[in-house]
């Protein structure tokens, strides 16, 4: 083992240029893998946080309970029901659930929720909107409103109402103004305006509306329970796995983010499935690469190799000998490519954090160690044709040359 | 046939081809060599003399007839073992020296050691001094086949072909690429260990001087020893 390493190393050493070569191309292909890696992992991790970033990966709600229906047994007739639009699903006995939800590994925020619809009044103007009653501090929980505040704090009391900058906009109102809020249940509280905030989201900035959740137990006349609870999660692609096991735990309604966005999961799956074709090619590349460099090189050392036979080396040392050569161009190749592709990405930018426009790349995401290992076994795998094939040079047909 | 020969060869057949296609190179070939011997193979150009060789060598199977050496049946052998007594009973030297060009002379001449035993000894590596001091080559030791004379790169093949102290060295026509003198010197070289160590040589050449010096003569005619 020890002699054919060093015979191997000798091979390699012998044609510097040709090595060299062939050390570069093989580090181009890791240097692909992992650019690709990281570009559609960081897509996808961009993508996701553009379309998840401000809403829960999970939201537990009561299951909805269809109206009993009472059909009479006389033939003939037809009854039609309406499920109730109205109607309230709330969770009666959420606060006891709560505990149980914000322990669940993987937790990052859990904010327990009281929505429901109502105007704004300000004089002689009007608007409707989607009010969400939150636990004081814990407005951002889900959506980031504190980061996009344009006016006042995030602080929420019993007395103030965070609103979209639209919204005030179209009402006339503006920062410490009084408002009067009425809900669909037809309770009117007098609210001060202690925030406006702009997400860029139309329907929001001009919709809707936040208040603490005492407020909201007030107007919407939910003296307990809750509307829903949103959580967040530290991985969001645990959400399918979450949400089944809230629903198991607690009996509940969990939905998981994936569930409206099918599209998107599926668009990323796509991705996912171009890239690996693309990192297929480039290992497929290396493969070949190697696999020509090492046959030329049996074709032009056949004489010796054929003298080594003689001499009394085995066809497993001489198989060795390549495969060794075959494993080292691998590992260096591969270990170069890979620190390469390392030093080229990490100045990027974290995806989840970029402002569109840029590249998003998540040298997380580069696969380096996988790009290693692969790109050593294919060079051993593409090595194997040449060492049989160097293996089974015959000596007597080249020492007579 | 006596039972302490080093070599018994009988019946020997080699056939290359098929049919009507078929070339009859060695037709029912009798030898034997004796432990220490200096045999010269002569023959016409075409008559077998480098199939002998390989067929002695066991780098090649005969088509039919007896093989032994050293009380080993060489035919029924398998590749492995066949390998390993290649390693260690037979030395090669060749009209090209087929040195390894990445390797200096003292790593040419312990690859028949180093292969062995899978890697190179401080023992190997002295008594490959010894051989390229005994082939006087002793100033020449890290020098790369490239570098060496045509006559001084036969002479690191003849100390590799050495190396394992087998008790046959082949050698097909080891001067044939020399000139007179380096081939003189060669020949001296290859007399002297056959005396002083007992190695038995057999050597294929059109030479007839190298065989003068040689302590027999052995001729091949249509196939067979005559
Ligand atoms: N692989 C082969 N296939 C077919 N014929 C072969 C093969 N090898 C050798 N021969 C034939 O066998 C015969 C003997 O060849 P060999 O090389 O043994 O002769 P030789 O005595 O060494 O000749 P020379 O003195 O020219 O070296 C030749 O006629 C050659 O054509
Ligand atoms: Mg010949």
């Amino acid at each position: 083992m020890i002699y054919a390493l060093k015979i191997a190393f000798r091979y390699l050493g012998a044609n510097k240029t040709q090595t060299g070569l062939l050390l570069t191309g093989v580090a181009l292909g890791v240097f692909v893998f992992v650019f690709m890696s990281a570009l559609i992992g960081g897509l996808a991790v961009y993508l996701i946080e553009r379309t998840v970033g401000d809403i829960p990966h999970v939201t537990v709600e009561a299951p909805s309970r269809d109206p009993q229906v009472l059909v009479s047994d006389v033939p003939g007739t037809l009854g039609v029901v309406q499920k109730g639009t109205s109607q309230r699903n709330a969770l009666r006995n959420a606060d006891a659930f709560l505990p149980l939800i914000a322990s669940l590994p993987g937790t990052e925020a859990v904010s327990p929720e009281i929505v429901g619809n109502g105007f704004l009044i300000r004089g002689q103007s009007t608007a409707p909107v989607g009010l969400t009653g939150v636990e004081p501090g814990k407005l951002s929980a889900i959506a980031d409103i504190a980061g996009n505040l344009v006016a006042g704090t995030p602080d929420l009391t019993n007395s103030t109402i965070i609103v979209g900058r639209t919204l005030a906009e179209d009402l006339g109102v503006s920062l410490g103004q009084v408002v009067t809020m009425r809900s669909d249940r037809g309770v009117e509280r007098s609210l001060v305006i202690g925030g406006l905030f702009e997400l860029g989201v139309e329907s929001l900035d001009a919709r809707a509306a936040f208040v603490s959740l005492s407020t909201a137990r007030v107007l919407f006349e939910l003296p307990q329970g809750l509307s829903r609870i949103e959580i967040k999660l530290t991985d969001l692609n645990q959400a399918d796995a979450h949400a089944a096991r809230i629903a198991a735990e607690t009996g509940l309604k969990a939905t998981s983010w994936t569930q409206g966005n099918a599209q998107l999961i599926d668009g990323l799956n796509a991705q996912a499935r171009s890239g690996n074709l693309i990192k297929g090619f480039a290992l497929l590349t290396i493969v070949i690469g190697v696999a020509s460099a090492l046959l030329l090189s049996t074709y032009r050392r056949g004489p010796e190799i054929g003298i080594m036979r003689a001499m009394g080396a085995s066809q497993g040392f001489v198989v060795l000998v390549f495969i060794l050569q075959g494993a080292f161009i691998g590992l260096i190749g591969g270990v170069a490519g890979a620190g390469l592709g390392y030093l080229a990405l990490s100045p990027f930018p974290r995806p989840d954090t970029i402002s569109p426009g840029s590249f998003p790349i998540d040298v997380r995401q580069g696969a380096f160690g996988l790009a290693i290992l692969l790109t050593a076994c294919g060079a051993i795998l593409a090595s194997i044709l040449p060492a049989r094939s160097a293996s089974r040079v015959d000596p007597v047909s080249v020492i007579g040359q | 046939m006596s039972g302490d020969a080093l070599i018994t060869v009988d019946g020997l057949v080699k056939t290359f081809g098929e049919g009507d296609a078929a070339t009859h190179v060695l037709k029912g070939l009798d030898l034997e060599i004796p432990p220490g011997d200096m045999a010269a193979l002569l023959g016409p150009s075409g008559s077998g003399k480098s199939t002998l060789l390989s067929i002695l060598g066991t780098l090649m199977q005969p088509s039919g007839g007896h093989y032994t050496m050293l009380g080993r049946d060489l035919i029924s052998a398998s590749a492995g073992e066949l390998t390993d007594f290649r390693n260690h009973h037979i030395g090669f030297v060749f009209q090209f020296h087929h040195l390894l060009p990445d390797f200096n002379a003292l790593e040419n001449v312990i690859f028949p050691a180093a292969v062995a035993s899978g890697r190179e000894t401080r023992t190997a590596r002295d008594r490959g001094r010894e051989l390229l001091r005994r082939v006087g080559l002793e100033d020449r030791i890290e020098y790369r086949a490239s570098e060496l004379s045509g006559g001084q790169k036969q002479r690191v093949a003849i100390a590799r072909a050495l190396m394992n102290q087998p008790e046959l060295v082949l050698a097909d026509e080891p001067t044939g690429n020399l000139d007179r003198e380096s081939a003189d010197r060669v020949m001296e070289l290859l007399v002297e260990i056959n005396k002083e160590e007992g190695t038995a040589f057999l050597i294929s050449t059109h030479d007839e001087r190298i065989a003068d010096n040689c302590r027999r003569q052995i001729r091949m005619v249509d196939g067979q020893v005559v």
